[in-house]
């Protein structure tokens, strides 16, 4: 754990360095220190407003995405005791989509299209969770994940009719990108947004750490255990859909990490939610981080994130596929 | 039933007879050769583009939009630019029309204005195979619109007027490339073109979106890369550091004279910012049509003031009459050229 969280700050520290504007290693010393101590920093105002503004925020939104999803991931693949599910398995991410290409089809100001995306997201686990909990079944976890796949499909046919009604030459390309995700366009004035319900999902989360590792039992056993399943499945995934719906409204849809992440946290640290939850936080931090750092570095054009992490996470994937088969029949 | 029979004969004869006689052999931009009713009536346009430049030359031929104008728009059209019913488009990026419906609104041309290349040469044969409508592609490059005007000319019987057209776009193309000409290399400003909610979508070396900018010999910051639309950081932007930004988002062009980091861009500090009218039709880029005609005086300017001295307000006020069908008013004028209208 020590070594991830080292390997996560040395990762910040490395990102902030690299960037497509050149900065030197003595600037972004002296523009650290001179916010730090509170002096007018030695260095152009271009310098200090690149590390403060621009590549400073992005840095942090990118390891807070990161952690984000992949916490997401890790609560949900516990919750639905199932190794292939990602933080989008409720439709957070089909309902952010969806709320964002509306924004962008109605010309809304930036804040105004994460806001839109947000509440898509927190809007479409509700209904799932609505119409799952509706339905008498023997099995209402399978239920919940049916009704999570069928109404993500239902907002993605509403995303595509959004995208076909859209101006082909100003609107069409805008939602385009930010279906890839990126995070090409985060500002100071971003974080708190994102950081605020990020670290209450996650609080939440960690608050419920012992109780997850209940629940990833079968439901009978949980409540052979004395807990009240309903109530807490109910928390834990208002707690995840929080965080997920945070990051997506940011970043746009990145897919991967959130699937991908929670496995090799596992094989690293067990299946205990108490060290899974952190050890998962700074896994998907340091991934998305380097992810990003490599998106905005590598060439003059911004290479989406969805493509990147799907570059990586495919051949994970695989394997992954691979060895369930083997070790979890 | 007598005129029953004799509405089907006479409608029998015309079907038989008409390709025939009545028929002009033509070839439009791709090098297909279309045969064309001898009486133009009514023409299907198949994207923005075509339908722009079919309502500059010839509204009463339009038979629709591809989708109905905001009223703010309507403000700057004159007669046909309102008062037609949305049609959808045919090509690009996906078909909104029908093709019954397209067999329904009986158009004696099918016009599609775009760029050539095999996907759209391909779609145009099979609906003109489907249909049995002459389907005619032109090429909207910018620096072919005098040949665009005379091919559509050629096409709807209006030889004289597109010529008139014609002419106008290569005097003043002519004029103004004939003064940017001799600008000196150092003298040719920096540009970066924003676009998207936050101006960080920019158009690539080559790319339709910057067509303009290019044609004036400015130099596209983002030309280092070739290809459509792309997504840069703000960290990019700032290290290339233009001297000039051009863009069509008054969200965008409101906020960089506010955000902190891009008070260190020369364009900003020089007080180089430039938001493109955008009504009826955009200026710069989009559609690409003839719209981007007016936008070329206005684009010159922004990026040699010495050079273009002129009052952009007349010339506005004749290409609107001339090309949009209705002289707009000084007040209209004034608001437009800020970009805000």
């Amino acid at each position: 754990m020590a070594v991830a969280a080292a390997v996560l700050v040395a990762g910040l520290l490395l990102a902030l360095m690299v960037g497509r504007y050149p900065i030197s290693f003595a600037e972004l010393f002296s523009a650290i220190a001179g916010k730090l101590t509170g002096h007018a920093p030695a260095v152009p105002s271009t310098i200090d407003n690149v590390v403060w503004q621009v590549r400073g925020p992005r840095v942090a939104s990118a390891a807070l995405v990161g952690a984000a999803l992949a916490i997401a991931g890790t609560a949900f693949q516990g919750l639905f005791r199932n190794p292939l599910v990602s933080p989008d398995i409720l439709g957070a991410s089909s309902g952010a989509a969806l709320g964002a290409v509306l924004g962008i089809y109605f010309s809304l100001g930036v804040f105004a299209i994460q806001a839109l995306a947000f509440l898509g997201g927190l809007l479409a686990v509700a209904a799932v969770y609505a119409i799952g909990g509706a339905v008498r079944a023997r099995d209402p976890i399978l239920v919940l994940v049916l009704t999570g796949v069928v109404i993500g499909a239902l907002l993605g046919a509403g995303v595509g009719m959004v995208k076909y009604l859209a101006d082909p030459y100003g609107q069409l390309p805008a939602m385009t990108f930010w279906l890839l995700g990126s995070l090409a366009s985060i500002g100071a004035a971003d974080i708190a947004p994102l950081g605020i319900p990020v670290a209450l999902g996650t609080l939440m989360l960690l608050a419920l750490r012992w109780r997850l590792n209940v629940m990833s039992l079968p439901d009978e056993e949980a409540k052979a255990l004395g807990l009240p399943t309903g109530p807490l499945r109910v928390a834990i995934i208002a707690a995840a859909t929080l965080v997920t719906s945070a990051s997506v409204a940011t970043a746009g849809v990145i897919g991967w990490v959130g699937l991908v992440v929670p496995h090799i946290a596992r094989t690293l640290v067990g299946p205990d939610f108490g060290r899974l939850i952190p050890a998962t936080a700074l896994l998907g931090g340091g991934f998305l981080l380097l992810i990003d750092t490599l998106a905005r570095t590598v060439s003059a054009v911004e290479i989406p994130l969805g493509i990147l992490t799907a570059l990586v996470g495919t051949p994970f994937f695989i394997w992954l596929l691979a060895s369930v088969s083997k070790t979890w029949s | 039933m007598l005129f029953d029979r004799r509405t089907l004969l006479r409608g029998a004869a015309a079907a038989t007879l008409s390709p025939r006689l009545a028929r002009a052999a033509v070839t439009d931009a791709s090098g297909r050769a279309i045969s064309i009713p001898e009486e133009i009536k009514h023409v299907f346009a198949a994207g923005p583009p075509a339908a722009i430049l079919l309502y500059t030359l010839a509204p009463d031929l339009l038979i629709g939009w591809t989708r109905s104008h905001d009223p703010e728009e309507c403000e700057f059209l004159g007669p046909g630019g309102c008062d037609k019913p949305e049609v959808g488009r045919l090509t690009g990026r996906g078909n909104t029309t029908n093709l019954e419906v397209l067999l329904k609104l009986k158009p004696d041309l099918i016009l599609d204005v775009g760029t050539i290349n095999d996907t759209y040469v391909s779609l145009a044969t099979r609906v003109q195979e489907q249909t049995g409508i002459p389907y005619a592609l032109l090429d909207s490059r910018f620096d072919a619109i005098g040949p665009l005007y005379r091919k559509l000319g050629e096409f709807t019987h209006r030889q004289a007027q597109a010529d008139d057209f014609a002419r106008y776009a290569e005097s003043t193309t002519a004029t103004i490339k004939g003064r940017v000409d001799k600008i000196p290399e150092q003298s040719r400003p920096r540009v970066y073109y924003g676009r998207g909610p936050r101006g960080l979508e920019t158009g690539l070396g080559g790319s339709i979106n910057v067509e303009t900018i290019e044609f004036l010999g400015a130099h596209n910051v983002a030309a280092e890369r070739r290809g459509g639309m792309a997504t840069v950081s703000v960290e990019q932007v700032l290290a290339w550091n233009p001297d000039v930004i051009i863009t069509i988002e008054p969200m965008f062009a409101a906020a960089l004279k506010t955000d902190p980091v891009w008070a260190s861009v020369k364009a900003v500090q020089n007080g180089r910012v430039h938001l493109s009218p955008r009504l009826p039709f955009g200026w710069v880029d989009f559609p690409p049509s003839v719209n981007r005609l007016i936008g070329l005086w206005w684009l010159a300017k922004a990026l040699y003031p010495e050079q273009f001295p002129e009052d952009l307000r007349p010339l506005t006020r004749e290409f609107y009459t001339r090309f949009y069908h209705k002289t707009p008013t000084d007040a209209q004028i004034d608001s437009l050229l800020t970009g805000r209208a």
